[in-house]
């Protein structure tokens, strides 16, 4: 059974059990979801359904965009994934809230991490630093050491990892439970961390 | 943000509700304590199949966090040894909370009754 939803992170809290657990989980604002095109076999060669999430105004989408929107008679949306070969038979302009899931689901969440801007190399590679702090050595302690050897090779191996930009990029976590579904809300609450900040748009699928 | 609070909120509402859900009649609201009061809380010791109330009385040495994360951190001396205990505020595991003795303490976190004898510590922080 594979289900699938657009969401927004909006933060973490708790939630208290009543064995007097407490379960770290992130709120999710999870769909409604429009269908806006089905792919298909026939005429896409593939199997797929473009969800939109996050209603926006007219005037916020180009021509192009508000052709497909009009044609799916939905309203404008900000955001327009695809996913493919979801279980749920659906047509154009249905609609998928977070009732396609349920307590104790085992989800996968893809979303853009947080940005870290530009990092050394021990916080982005996990390196050790240069060793020693005396003997005469100075200003090196984060360093990244050598980065070759002299003669032979005579130049700097491709991939070598190095300092540099960091984060920023996709990230999937898998086997995300579900802790708790709140359809009035929209709401979807997920145990433990996401990546990304708050208002991240996050990809919700069930396998 | 706001949705946060809601959510917040409802969970809080939540685990007062089992609280008395378990308790019947006997559910008592957590009373108002800041650091320095010396109170006792009663607390659900679960053993096999059965469920009974523990007793932990002591001096509150302060309370950290917000919202449902709120705990707090009680202190008492147990056959001479020293027993520092965190709770959170809104555990289901908390039967009740009474209120023995206000004290009065001039800073947030009294970390500094860890090495003190009773009567110093009954001194400092007495009205």
């Amino acid at each position: 059974m594979k289900a699938a939803i657009l969401g927004k992170k909006l933060g973490m809290t708790s939630v208290l059990t009543e064995d007097g657990r407490a379960i770290p989980v992130t709120v999710v604002e999870a769909g409604p979801c429009p269908v806006v095109m089905v792919r298909d076999n026939e005429k896409d060669g593939y199997k797929a359904v473009q969800l939109g999430f996050e209603a926006i105004e007219e005037r916020k989408v180009n021509k192009p965009l508000m052709g497909q929107f009009k044609k799916a008679g939905v309203e404008p949306q900000r955001y327009l994934k695809e996913f493919r070969e979801l279980s749920k038979d659906v047509k154009v302009g249905d609609t998928l809230t977070v009732e396609e899931f349920v307590k104790g689901d085992k989800v996968r969440i893809t979303g853009t991490g947080k940005g870290r801007g530009f990092q050394g190399v021990i916080k982005r590679h996990h390196f050790g630093g240069v060793g020693m702090q005396t003997h005469g050595q100075s200003d090196r302690q984060r360093h990244p050491g050598s980065i070759g050897s002299s003669s032979y090779p005579s130049r700097v191996f491709k991939g070598l990892r190095m300092a540099g930009r960091m984060g920023g990029k996709q990230i999937t976590v898998r086997n995300i439970e579900v802790v708790e579904i709140i359809p009035d809300r929209n709401l979807i609450l997920l145990k433990g961390s996401l990546p990304g900040a708050p208002n991240t748009l996050l990809e919700i699928i069930k396998q | 943000m706001n949705t946060m609070n809601l959510v917040e909120q409802m969970n809080i509402e939540r685990a007062i509700n089992a609280r008395k859900e378990k308790d019947g009649e006997n559910f008592a609201e957590i009373p108002n304590f800041k650091p320095g009061d010396t109170i006792n809380v009663a607390v659900r010791v679960v053993e096999g199949e059965k469920e009974r109330i523990q007793n932990f009385k002591g001096i509150v040495i302060g309370r950290k966090g917000s919202g449902i994360n709120e705990t707090f951190l009680i202190r008492k001396i147990s056959n001479g040894v020293g027993v520092e205990r965190i709770f959170p505020i809104f555990s289901p595991m908390i039967q009740s909370i009474t209120l023995i003795r206000v004290g009065r303490a001039r800073r947030a976190k009294l970390y500094y009754l860890r090495g003190m004898s009773e009567k110093k510590i009954r001194q400092k922080t007495s009205l």
